[in-house]
């Protein structure tokens, strides 16, 4: 008897050891499995929905640099109109991959460089006049991005002519060109990144502890929606946390009407995101949704889509300019924050509960 | 009756599974602390908070800064002197005193083996857990005996008898055992676990677990006192512990209650024990097997059962503070902790505090990460005195900041075992007009459900 429970008790911390081990591989021998295939979701939200974003927001991004150069050879009004039509809808593109915070686009803080908002629009035309500065420091997040190209194709004068005529100054045609090349060649980066290994890194990765891909992009797809686009796009804008409207917190501040697009596109991909729905439109396929639906949970996938329509419904009533909304009638705002609120419930608290996905990274022991 | 009493306290054992269960107990203890810090989780919970949430009438219990770190230094080396049996009783209180307040310092890390593990270094004050196989025994023999009170020994046994006993009794209500939550949510999502990955899938697994966790605890203690059943009692112990090692972050807790259970076992085994451990160390084991007992005076005898009645009192009682609540107890926590209720929930909450200026009506929202860190935010926005405390905290620093006139509401919800979120605390009220005392918080939304059961 004492030698069993001795053999029993070796071989039960042989298995605990084993068993902690953070990065093993799936379980999955194939055949018949009653559990819900995360490698599978993993490989629909790769191959079908991150990586074609990716590689169709780097075309976008390319485009925006032919053309930033094309305008800085040549600055004409008509070359500022075609460029900025690029930059609205590279700016658009951005969108749909903006909450894919993780692997290589984390580690460069791509985010942090495209679109940190508002711009500090003073310290650019410092940066501007003096002819040195490097956009590599992460002290220069707010000097560059989508909210820097804002600036300074609507931004540094009153009319189109105006603005054409600053860039007789090779100071700011370098400027603007070297924006446009950092958007560019980070986007490079990332995309080669999902092109190359890290796709497979990423779906491999089944674990369910916090390091699991599920769970770090459940954790960055809810602080997205969380801090970016309700907080980032609405909640600063309007004052929510203040209590005074702030008009130059509005993403595309300087471009005025492009903002409301942002925010739908915004809300567009994380819902299909939820959904499964492939970045093409064609077709859907594992998701948060189809994972709750597995768990008997289904009520909270029909209840977060309800609340998606509801926030978009509401989003009617925005102005096509987030900054004159906020200006004129801030009382929409808010109440587009309270639609957001609704949904940040359901997803960090009710989708994030039943799929037992813990909201942070902080591992103390529970009891 | 009186006569069983009296006979009782005047048997006699021997010493020997009271000095393993302190050797166990101090190794255990400072390899808790280094992991603590090596996991960097005193800077994390204890250093980067700007604020910590205090048990009521701690409050004056805080980190320490930098010294927090000294703190566990002191920690640590006390639960190695009570190991080793060096100066027992100073490290034992030391080591009381410092874990409890380390545990005081902020109730967002409270677990109840943190509490289990305070206490029984309080029991331990008044157990001769040094005269026998310690430094304090080698040094000076006038304190060493080989056998001491039988109560000395019986009194760790009832101690974990207690905690089995009624988390245990915990279990048994509606959600645990016949919804089979929250096992139900948590174990699905162990699919990568080896062997037991699809296992965990199923339904009826979630249902098993349950109830035979329910019965284990229940059972246990009373099949380790039986002797025909002990050696699988113990064997149940090492499986079930470990099955939560593997499914749950549980930390050290598991081996510490592994290694406690050896208690129950005779002194035969113990004497194995320490054997092994002299032939190692190579100690004279005979030295210590001087066939004297330790006989306490009336008076000091009178004493140290007081306390450890006393004390077995306040344990026995103290679970049940919950019953003098209206409510839910899952719902309000009002009597939750402290109380050997372990994994009976699937808790979480999201609150957004909003501050206003009762004159003018202006008003915002607080964005909880300027404060708190996401762990505390988590304890924070599903149990009420969190969210009291806070909004407590939030109004002063406002006033700081020159606002006026301030009134702090909340908008909260929690989802409690597989139920969707609802409303919690009444969004209306003015939480500054409440503050925390030990009586029923009026501002908690009723639970709209019922949970049967002890």
């Amino acid at each position: 008897m004492i030698r069993i429970s001795k053999i029993l008790l070796i071989a039960t911390l042989v298995f605990t050891a084993c068993s902690t081990e953070d990065d093993g591989p799936g379980t999955d021998g194939g055949g018949e499995t009653t559990s819900f295939d995360r490698g599978a979701m993993l490989e629909n939200w790769a191959d079908n929905i991150i990586v074609p974003a990716f590689s169709n927001f780097k075309s976008s991004t390319q485009q925006l640099e032919d053309l930033t150069l094309a305008f800085t050879a040549e600055p004409t009004e008509e070359n500022l109109l075609a460029l900025r039509s690029q930059f609205e809808s590279s700016y658009i593109d951005f969108q749909t991959v903006a909450m894919f915070d993780l692997g290589k686009a984390e580690e460069l803080s791509y985010r942090r460089f495209l679109n940190t908002y508002p711009l500090a629009a003073s310290e650019v035309e410092n940066k501007i006049a003096s002819g040195t500065y490097n956009l590599e420091l992460p002290s220069s997040f707010k000097e560059q991005g989508f909210p820097a190209l804002d600036y300074l194709l609507y931004g540094i004068g009153e009319t189109n002519a105006e603005i054409v005529g600053k860039y007789s100054s090779e100071n700011y045609r370098n400027y603007l060109l070297d924006v446009s090349k950092r958007i560019n060649a980070l986007t490079a980066e990332v995309n080669a990144s999902w092109q190359g290994d890290y796709k497979d890194t990423f779906v491999s990765n089944t674990s369910s502890s916090s390091t699991g891909s599920v769970d770090k992009l459940t954790n960055k797809y809810i602080m997205y929606f969380e801090t970016f686009l309700r907080s980032g796009k609405i909640g600063y804008p309007s004052g929510v946390f203040t209590g005074t409207p702030s008009p130059i917190n509005v993403e595309a501040y300087y471009s005025n009407d492009l903002s409301k697009e942002l925010y739908m596109k915004a809300l567009e991909s994380t819902l299909n995101f939820f959904n499964g729905r492939s970045f093409n439109g064609g077709q859907t396929g594992k998701s948060f949704k189809q994972y709750l639906e597995f768990l008997e949970r289904g009520d909270i996938a029909t209840d977060i889509n309800n609340q998606f329509n509801g926030i978009m419904s509401q989003a009617t009533n925005l102005n096509a300019s987030l900054k004159s909304q906020v200006e004129t009638n801030n009382t929409v705002m808010l109440a587009a924050y309270d639609e957001l609120q609704k949904a940040v419930v359901l997803l960090k608290l009710d989708m994030v509960q039943a799929l037992s996905i813990s909201i942070n990274y902080v591992d103390s022991d529970g009891d | 009756m009186r006569s069983a009493i009296t006979k009782y306290f005047n048997s006699y054992t021997e010493a020997a599974p009271l000095a393993v269960f302190r050797i166990g107990f101090g190794i255990m203890m400072l390899a808790s602390i280094i992991r603590f810090w090596l996991n960097g989780w005193i800077e994390k919970l204890y250093i980067t908070p700007k604020f910590h949430f205090s048990y009521y009438g701690f409050e004056w219990v805080k980190p320490l800064g930098d010294f927090t770190y000294l703190l566990f230094v002191i920690c640590g080396i006390s639960a190695f002197f009570v190991a080793i049996g060096y100066k027992y009783r100073i490290a034992i209180i030391t080591f009381f005193l410092s874990f409890t307040y380390i545990e005081l310092m902020d109730k967002t890390t409270y677990l109840n083996h943190y509490y289990f593990i305070s206490i029984l270094s309080f029991l331990m004050i008044f157990l001769p857990a040094s005269v026998y196989y310690s430094v304090d025994a080698w040094k000076n023999t006038k304190q060493s005996f080989q056998r001491i009170p039988r109560w000395c020994i019986d009194a760790i046994k009832l101690m974990l008898g207690i905690v089995y006993f009624y988390a245990g009794l915990a279990k048994i209500n509606s959600d645990w055992l016949f919804r089979a939550m929250p096992l139900k949510i948590w174990l699905p999502s162990k699919y990568d676990i080896p062997f037991l990955g699809d296992f965990m899938q199923q339904e009826w697994v979630a249902y098993a677990f349950s109830w035979s966790g329910m019965l284990y605890d229940l059972f246990i203690p009373f099949l380790l006192l039986w002797k025909r059943t002990r050696l699988f009692a113990f064997i149940m112990v090492i499986i079930f512990h470990v099955m939560t090692r593997v499914l749950f972050p549980i930390g050290m807790f598991p081996y510490i209650m592994i290694v406690s259970a050896l208690i129950f076992f005779s002194p035969e085994v113990h004497h194995k024990i320490l054997q092994k451990i002299s032939r190692w160390f190579r100690i004279r084991k005979e030295k210590f097997d001087n066939e004297l007992s330790l006989i306490y005076k009336p008076f000091k005898r009178k004493i140290l059962t007081s306390i450890v009645a006393g004390f077995f009192v306040i344990q026995i009682l103290f679970p049940w503070r919950y019953l003098l609540y209206p409510g839910e107890l899952f719902w309000t926590e009002e009597g939750f902790r402290f109380s050997w209720r372990v994994m009976l929930m699937e808790k979480a909450g999201y609150a957004e505090f909003k501050v206003v200026d009762a004159e003018t009506g202006k008003r915002f929202y607080v964005n909880n990460s300027d404060f708190l860190t996401p762990f505390q935010e988590k304890q924070m926005s599903f149990q009420p005195d969190f969210i009291l405390e806070y909004a407590h905290f939030l109004a002063d620093h406002f006033r700081k900041d020159g606002h006026e006139n301030i009134e702090v509401y909340v908008e909260s919800y929690v989802g409690l075992n597989g139920r969707k979120s609802v409303p919690y605390i009444s969004p209306d009220v003015n939480l500054l007009n409440f503050a925390d005392t030990f009586k029923h918080k009026t501002f908690i939304l009723p639970f709209n459900d019922e949970i049967k059961g002890l």
